[in-house]
């Protein structure tokens, strides 16, 4: 199978000597039709790849702000067949288009049933932040069917015999948790994100497996502090906070598409 | 203390079910928890204090008591009920509690955390934490802190700080998220006191075996009181470690029937209930695959119980297992059904049980009724009630006042 729009994007990137911006939103946040016009000004900020978030009412790995955000698409009525829609959507901007899920919705729509209408709608891939690789046999199965990428987690507490697993069961990227913790912005990254890379590059030097670094990042500041050592920056609740903080959606989409900007910025201030 | 039921495979999988489905930042700390489990397990010191606890802190063993009175309104079967409401704090869940506490201390970790539905887990950890000299806070649905205020004052009484999570259904499920998120920002100094047999490996088997001494126990005063091993044993059911303390060291007796009890609050046909098993289905929730109260699109659905101590919209995983292949059999008891297995044990016996305790009580009314008189029923007395008087109190109309909140 060819490479994939996510791959294609990163080595872009490569080529550029920058790093990708991938911002995170959930689909059906404030409701489905305002979520794609806020995905819209994310990539007419300077977003490379978005994460629409398959908002689940457990969401264990989250913080206050992306539980709102979620949990305002759910109140809204959001379900997995609406992600779907956002994907198709976000993939007619020409960003590539992943779905971040927690593993519950995608086991219950049907591993390879949600892989296929996945592929259909011009998703890219999928980012499992509570699948493990040991657990992961089905979806790798049914990923590799319908041609799309897998990223799957690694820690500051990852051993590095966790390291080689996780990036062996990842395409697409990997994607490094830059603290210990769950999402939500933080004054400054965390130093444990720059020596997790390391040791992460130290286990894909054959591979070349690009890896991105998400939890913690709000600034171009700090976009800019991770750009100089990862592939691509991750940034979440700080587009979520926007729309949140807006008093109308006009409103949010100008702050949303300003940060993406700010945020593009730091990925090229190699 | 250290015996086991059938032992999971080395992902922690029981036949489908089990696993571990959990953030990787969380893998070292389970790797750790696990490795450092098989270690104390067998180490004669650990052992020997922990069954000096056991015993002369907790209580143990626990009496086996005959219900003559409570046996008239349960087909004339011999009713002996295992009573672990008299173990210190008032429930099963100090067996694991002094376990998961010491096993902690061993790891160098000195804050614990912990969820609590009821708060008997979580009054459980508190004295455990106030003993042991461990830094303790303990996560509760808000809707649980004001119907279970008593054991909040317990808890802070006992120096833990008690936090109320007002966010999605404000009951144990949301707790034990909050719990998680917690764990994964401080896991180099904390352990996650997990309280019942769910949750990611290795927490349903450590769990599990911390309270096998019950079944244990159970079996050795059967045998000596009646001369041979019960035809049930009965439980209630909500994560499911009581029912799996008393279960697992009878799991080999394949004479031996087990009944674990759901909460049915108010019917499984209608939405208003916490019957994971009975009417949820095969998922991943809260770290395991197993059975989960969900919609079409695999949100959790919120579960509904008179008992806090059993709305949870899942199940531990080996209950998932032992059900699928038929060891076990799992029943519904509703909310009245309940109450009024409640209102008769306080009136025939003179012990106010939990009400999470009275569904196992309602089951083994129905199971003495198919067996008769010469049936004998052991029931896992998991906790006393006293937390329950204002619920009760309420239900059966026994306030003058309204203001009763």
């Amino acid at each position: 199978m060819g490479a994939t729009a996510l791959q294609n994007t990163l080595a872009r990137a490569r080529d550029e000597d920058r790093a990708v911006l991938i911002g995170y939103m959930p689909a059906g946040f404030p409701d489905l039709e305002s979520s794609v016009k806020v995905i819209e000004a994310m990539v007419r900020g300077g977003c490379d790849v978005i994460e629409v978030g398959l908002p689940y009412s457990d969401p264990m790995m989250d913080g206050p702000t992306i539980q709102r955000a979620a949990g305002q698409a759910l109140q809204a009525g959001t379900n997995t067949d609406d992600v779907f829609r956002v994907v198709e959507a976000t993939a007619a901007t020409g960003a590539a288009a992943l779905v971040m899920s927690y593993w519950n919705p995608i086991e219950r729509y049907g591993v390879e049933r949600f892989a296929t209408e996945l592929a259909k709608a011009g998703g890219t891939g999928v980012i499992t932040p509570d699948l493990l690789p040991e657990e992961s046999a089905q979806w790798r199965a049914a990923s590799e069917a319908t041609g799309l990428d897998r990223i799957h987690l690694v820690a500051p507490s990852s051993s590095d015999r966790r390291l080689a697993l996780t990036t062996e069961a990842c395409s697409g990227f990997v994607y490094a948790a830059s603290l210990m913790g769950v999402t939500g912005t933080r004054a400054q990254v965390s130093s444990t994100a720059e020596e997790l890379v390391r040791r992460t590059r130290a286990v894909t030097r054959e591979s070349e497996l690009p890896i991105c670094v998400g939890l913690g990042i709000s600034t171009s500041a700090q976009a800019a502090e991770v750009a100089a050592y990862a592939d691509g920056v991750i940034v979440g609740a700080g587009f979520c906070q926007r729309v949140l903080d807006a008093p109308d959606l006009e409103t949010g989409l100008l702050a949303v598409e300003s940060f993406a900007e700010e945020l593009a910025a730091g990925v090229r201030s190699r | 203390m250290s015996h086991d039921g059938p032992v999971p495979d080395e992902l922690g999988h029981y036949g489908r079910f089990g696993g571990r489905f959990a953030p990787e930042s969380l893998v070292a700390a389970l790797d750790e928890v696990d490795t450092e489990w098989d270690k104390a397990r067998q180490d004669p010191q650990f052992k020997a204090e922990l069954d000096e606890l056991l015993r002369d802190y907790t209580g143990r063993p626990s009496p086996l008591s005959e219900a003559r009175n409570f046996s008239e309104h349960a087909g004339g079967a011999r009713i002996l009920l295992k009573r672990e409401d008299l173990n210190h704090t008032g429930s099963h869940k100090i067996n694991n509690v002094l376990g998961q506490a010491l096993l902690a201390k061993r790891m160098g970790k000195h804050r614990i955390i912990a969820e609590t539905g009821a708060g008997q887990h979580g009054v459980a950890t508190a004295t455990a934490c106030a003993l042991l000299g461990l830094d303790c806070v303990i996560y509760m649905g808000e809707q649980d802190t004001e119907r279970q205020a008593l054991n909040v004052a317990r808890m802070r009484m006992l120096g833990a700080e008690v936090v109320p999570v007002a966010i999605g259904s404000r009951t144990l499920k949301d707790a034990i998220n909050e719990a998680f998120r917690d764990w994964v920002t401080n896991v180099d100094h904390t352990h996650y006191l997990f309280g019942t047999v769910a949750g990611p490996h290795p927490f349903p088997e450590l769990v599990r075996d911390l309270h096998y001494v019950v079944g244990a126990e159970t079996r050795e005063q059967v045998r000596e009181r009646v001369g041979r091993l019960p035809d049930a044993v009965a439980a209630c059911v909500g994560g499911g470690s009581n029912a799996m303390a008393i279960f697992a060291a009878f799991i080999p007796d394949e004479d031996v029937a087990l009944y674990g009890f759901e909460a049915g609050g108010e019917g499984v046909g209608t939405d208003r209930t916490a019957a994971s098993i009975t009417a949820g289905s095969p998922g991943v929730f809260h770290g395991a695959r197993t059975f989960v109260l969900q919609d079409e699109y695999g949100q959790t659905r919120e579960s509904h119980s008179i008992s806090a101590g059993l709305d949870y919209p899942a199940v531990g995983p080996e209950h998932a297992h032992l059900a699928q292949t038929g060891r076990a059999v799992y029943e519904p008891v509703t909310d009245a059904e309940a109450m009024e297995a409640f209102r008769l044990l306080c009136r025939t016996e003179g012990i106010i049980p939990a009400i999470e305790t009275a569904h196992a009580l309602a089951g083994a009314r129905r199971i003495g009724e198919r067996l008769g008189p010469d049936g004998v029923v052991v029931v896992n007395l998991s906790g006393r009630g006293d937390k329950d008087v204002n619920t009760a109190a309420t239900y059966f109309g026994l306030v003058d006042s309204e203001d009763h909140t």
